[in-house]
């Protein structure tokens, strides 16, 4: 399990051989799906994939951190972060496809 | 925005593809994803992020309300982690 680490030309390749465009232009639409995605979450929206999950944008609030090593108390900022919410058709594939080998 | 905003959005910048192309394109790029988590591989996007399965052992849980002892099997849960570069947008620090 986990031997192996596909990458965008893994995807590129994947709608080379399924659409029949050039692999440039595979290549740059692969990119414009990842842009637009990052766009709107940028812009603070929640992305939903349905059948594949939701990226959703939540604000965390200022809070005191401690360095692990010092114990040294440190401010945290308020930040903005990304949280990746699989649906439950994504959760049941793996789940049934790695449970039963 | 869904999926099919998604798709529109996408076709509006290409004409010269049909709408139906698009759907493929996009449909193509999640059906990888989630081919690659099934296989219990990693996905990597630089300035995206990456997906991988986290394994979740069996073990023993209980019932809060009974105090029973139940069996949880073993489970595969797919996480991301966000890209760096994707975490710097999102909090207005584009480098």
């Amino acid at each position: 399990m986990g031997e192996r680490t596909v990458t965008r030309a893994d995807l590129c390749e994947a709608v080379y051989q399924k659409v029949g465009l050039s692999r440039t232009e595979s290549a740059g639409l692969v990119e414009s799906v990842l842009a637009e995605i990052s766009d709107c979450l940028e812009r603070g929206e929640t992305v939903k994939l349905s059948s594949f999950g939701s990226f959703v944008v939540r604000d965390k609030g200022q809070r005191i951190g401690r360095n692990p090593k010092t114990g040294e108390e440190v401010p945290i900022a308020p930040r903005r972060v990304l949280v990746f919410k699989p649906s439950a058709v994504l959760k049941n594939r793996i789940n049934e496809s790695l449970s039963h080998n | 925005m869904i999926k099919s905003e998604l798709v529109q959005r996408i076709a509006a910048a290409n004409p010269h593809l049909y709408q139906r192309d698009v759907e493929l394109i996009v449909n193509t790029i999640l059906d990888e994803i989630t081919g690659a988590l099934e296989r219990g591989d990693r996905v990597e996007l630089r300035g995206f992020g990456a997906f991988s399965v986290k394994n979740r052992p069996a073990r023993i849980g209980r019932n809060p309300r009974t105090g029973d002892k139940v069996k949880v099997d073993e489970k595969h849960a797919p996480f991301f982690k966000t890209g760096k570069e994707m975490r710097e947008r999102l909090n207005g620090g584009s480098l």
